[in-house]
C-alpha cells in the first residue's frame, strides 16, 4: 500500500452521536490531481466525512489521512496546503470582497494575486463592495475565492454552487477545471449529479452513513442498474422491462403490436443509478428500523430494482424529465 | 468566473516559516482589519465606544443643579458632577471596550462561522487574539481621549498636572484593559449561539456598573454590596482611575480610607491571571461535535 501518495486516504471510517451511527465503516482513497465527488442525500453523512477529513470533527474510529497527516493533529503548516468552502457562511460581511481576500492571502506562505482570484470568481466589479451588501450567490463566490487563494494542494468543497444561476454554475466548474489542470486535488460534495458527472474523476454515493458504491462516474451502480429500460403503452398501461438488448425487445414488441404507443428506450442517466441506489440503501435502512422497532409503520418503501412499476412511478416524480429522455437503440 | 494559473504544489513552506514572527506579523494585520470592522458596527459604536460618553453627558447636565460633590457646607469648593463622573465613564469604557465588545463579537463570530472558517486557515490562534487586543487597545484609547475631550471642553473639568497621577493613569489602564480583553475571550465561550450574545453579556456587564461605582458613588452603597463588588474588577479599575482624577481629600472617602494601589494591582492581575488561565483552556475555534 502506498498510502503516501494518496492525497487523502480513509480506512474504515466511522462517527457515533451516542447511540446513533452517522458513518459506519466508510473507506476511499484520493489520488493526488484527482476531482473526487461525494455524492448522497442529506443527512447521508457527506457533510460528516468532509468535516473530520478538514479536521473540523473527530472520528469515533478508523484511519484518516489528509496530506499524509492525521486531520486531528492538524498544524498550521498542514492546513496552509489545504483549501475550505464549507457548506455555509453567516458572517456579518462588513468588509469588502477585496479586503476580505486580502486579509486570508496574508495568511498563506504563496498566495495567489488578490486581483486574479476576483476576477477568476467573476466579481470584479463588486471588488470594493462589502460582503454583506452581494447577493446569496455572490457571497457563494467569495467563500469559493476565499477557499483557493492559498493555492491550496487540496480543496474542500461541500456544496459549493448552492444559490449559483445556471450561468454561475457554468461558470464555477470552468475554475474547478482550471485548478484541476494545475494539479489541485478536489474533494467535492454536491447534490447536482450533472455538476459531479461534469467534474469528477471519480464519486462515491453515500447514503445512511455508508458508502454504496464508488467508481468513475460512468459506472456507478451495479451492471444492471445501467442494462437499458424499453417503455410503451399496451392496453392503457405502461409497461417498462429491461433489456441487455433492447432492439431485440423492440423488434418483438414490433412483430405483437405494430408500432408500440409511447416506445422509448432509455438508458439510465447518472441521477436514476444514483435514486436507485440511496433509495435501496434507504429501503433496506427503514427496513432495518421497522424491524427494531415494534411500533406499526407504514410499509417501508419498495427497493427500486424489486418491483419496476411502482418505483418507476416514484422516479418520475423524483426526477427531472429531460434526464431520462436520451435515447439510445 | 474564469480560470486560475499557478500550479498548486508549487512550494512546500519550512516549517520555521511558522514561527512566532509569523505570528507577530499576521497579529498586526489583524489589528488593522479588526479595528475597521469595529468602526463600520454601528451597534457596537454606540453601545460600546460611545455609550461612557454619552453616559458622562447625561449624568453631568442632569446633576449639574445639585451643586458640586464633595463641597464645603457654604457650597464652595468641591468638584463638579463631570469631574466627579470622569475617573467612573473611564472605567466603564475600560470594561465595555473589553469585556462587553469581546464577549459579544467573539461569541458571534462563533455564531456566524466566523471562526469555523479562521479554523480552517493557517491563522495562529496567538494572531487572532493579537487581532482583537490590539482592536480593544486602539478602540479604547481613543474613546478615553474622546471622554477627556468632552469632560475638558464641555464641562471644563481640570485634569491632572502631576506626572506621577499620569504615571498611575498608564499602568491602571494598561492592566485594566489588558483583563478586561482577556476576560472578554474568556466569557465569549458563554452564550449558546450568536444570537443571544448579547442578551448573556450585556446584563452582567451593566449590573458591573451600578456595583462598581461607576453610576452610584461607590462609599454610598451598602457594606454587603462594596464587598460583591470588590470581588470583581470594574470596582478596582474605577477605583484607581479615582485616585488619577480625584483631588487627594477624596480618599477619605473611599471605604479602605485610602486609594489602595497595592490592591488595585493585585486585583487586576489576579484576574488577569485568571483570564488568561481560562482563555488557553476552553477557546476553540468550533465546538466540536455539537
Amino acid at each position: 500500500m502506498t498510502a503516501v501518495d494518496h492525497a487523502v486516504s480513509v480506512q474504515n471510517l466511522t462517527k457515533s452521536y451516542g447511540a446513533f451511527n452517522a458513518l459506519s465503516g466508510v473507506s476511499f482513497d484520493i489520488e493526488r490531481g484527482e476531482t473526487f465527488a461525494l455524492l448522497g442525500p442529506n443527512g447521508a453523512g457527506k457533510s460528516t466525512t468532509i468535516e473530520i477529513l478538514e479536521g473540523y470533527r473527530d472520528r469515533t474510529g478508523g484511519e484518516v489521512r489528509v496530506l499524509g497527516e492525521d486531520p486531528q493533529h492538524g498544524g498550521l503548516p498542514w492546513k496552509a496546503r489545504l483549501g475550505i468552502v464549507l457548506q455555509s457562511s453567516g458572517e456579518s460581511g462588513n468588509v469588502t470582497v477585496r479586503e476580505q481576500l486580502t486579509q486570508f492571502a496574508g495568511m498563506y506562505p504563496n498566495p495567489r494575486d488578490v486581483g486574479e482570484v476576483i476576477s477568476a470568481i467573476g466579481l470584479d466589479e463588486k471588488a470594493n463592495t462589502r460582503i454583506k451588501n452581494l447577493s446569496g450567490g455572490q457571497r457563494r463566490r467569495v467563500d469559493v475565492g476565499l477557499g483557493v487563494i492559498g493555492r491550496p494542494e487540496l480543496l474542500f468543497l461541500d456544496e459549493p454552487t448552492t444559490g449559483f444561476d445556471p450561468e454561475a454554475r457554468r461558470q464555477f466548474w470552468e475554475l474547478i477545471r482550471s485548478l484541476k489542470r494545475e494539479g489541485t486535488t478536489i474533494l467535492l460534495t454536491t447534490h447536482y449529479l450533472d455538476e459531479a458527472a461534469q467534474l469528477s474523476d471519480r464519486a462515491a454515493v453515500v447514503a445512511g452513513g455508508k458508502l454504496v458504491d464508488i467508481g468513475p462516474v460512468g459506472s456507478l451502480g451495479s451492471a444492471e442498474a445501467r442494462i437499458p429500460i424499453v417503455r410503451w403503452r399496451e392496453s392503457g398501461i405502461v409497461r417498462e422491462q429491461r433489456s441487455t438488448d433492447p432492439g431485440r425487445l423492440v423488434a418483438e414488441l414490433f412483430a405483437r403490436l405494430g408500432e408500440p404507443a409511447e416506445l422509448e428506450v432509455v438508458r439510465p442517466s447518472l441521477e436514476d443509478i444514483y435514486l436507485e441506489l440511496v433509495t435501496e440503501e434507504n429501503a433496506e435502512a427503514e427496513a432495518r428500523v421497522a424491524a427494531n422497532s415494534l411500533a406499526t409503520e407504514e410499509a417501508p418503501q419498495t427497493p427500486a430494482a424489486a418491483a419496476t412499476t411502482t418505483t418507476r412511478a416514484q422516479r418520475k416524480a423524483q426526477t427531472p424529465a429531460q434526464t431520462r429522455t436520451e435515447t439510445r437503440a | 468566473m474564469s480560470v486560475l494559473t499557478g500550479t498548486a504544489t508549487a512550494s512546500q513552506p519550512a516549517p520555521a516559516a511558522f514561527g512566532l514572527g509569523r505570528t507577530v506579523r499576521l497579529g498586526l494585520s489583524r489589528i488593522g482589519y479588526e479595528t475597521k470592522v469595529y468602526f463600520r458596527q454601528t451597534d457596537t459604536l454606540f453601545f460600546t465606544f460611545l455609550f461612557p460618553v454619552i453616559m458622562l453627558t447625561i449624568f453631568s447636565v442632569a446633576f449639574q443643579g445639585m451643586g458640586n460633590v464633595g463641597a464645603n457646607p457654604d457650597g464652595t469648593g468641591g468638584i463638579s458632577q463631570a469631574a466627579a463622573y470622569l475617573p467612573g465613564m473611564i472605567a466603564a469604557g475600560i470594561l465595555l471596550s473589553g469585556v462587553q465588545n469581546l464577549g459579544v463579537d467573539i461569541a458571534t463570530e462563533r455564531g456566524d462561522g466566523t471562526l469555523k472558517r479562521l479554523g480552517g486557515t493557517p491563522l495562529p490562534v496567538l494572531s487572532y487574539f493579537f487581532g482583537k487586543m490590539g482592536q480593544v487597545f486602539a478602540t479604547s484609547v481613543l474613546q478615553i481621549a474622546l471622554l477627556l475631550v468632552v469632560a475638558v471642553v464641555a464641562f471644563g473639568v481640570s485634569l491632572p498636572t502631576d506626572p506621577a497621577k499620569w504615571m498611575t493613569f498608564a499602568w491602571v489602564y494598561l492592566l485594566g484593559i489588558a483583563t478586561s480583553a482577556i476576560l472578554g475571550i474568556a466569557i465569549s465561550r458563554l452564550p449558546r449561539s450568536g444570537k443571544s450574545a448579547t442578551a448573556v453579556i450585556i446584563p452582567p456587564v451593566l449590573i458591573l456598573q451600578f456595583i462598581s461605582g461607576v453610576y452610584l458613588q461607590f462609599a454610598l452603597l451598602p457594606d454587603w454590596l462594596q464587598t460583591v463588588a470588590s470581588i470583581f474588577p470594574l470596582k478596582w479599575i474605577a477605583q484607581g482611575m479615582r485616585s488619577v482624577f480625584l483631588p487627594e481629600s477624596f480618599a477619605s472617602v473611599e471605604p479602605g480610607g485610602s486609594w489602595q494601589l497595592g490592591l488595585v494591582a493585585v486585583a487586576l492581575l489576579i484576574w488577569l491571571i485568571a483570564g488568561l488561565v481560562i482563555c488557553r483552556a476552553t477557546f476553540r475555534w468550533i465546538r466540536k461535535d455539537s
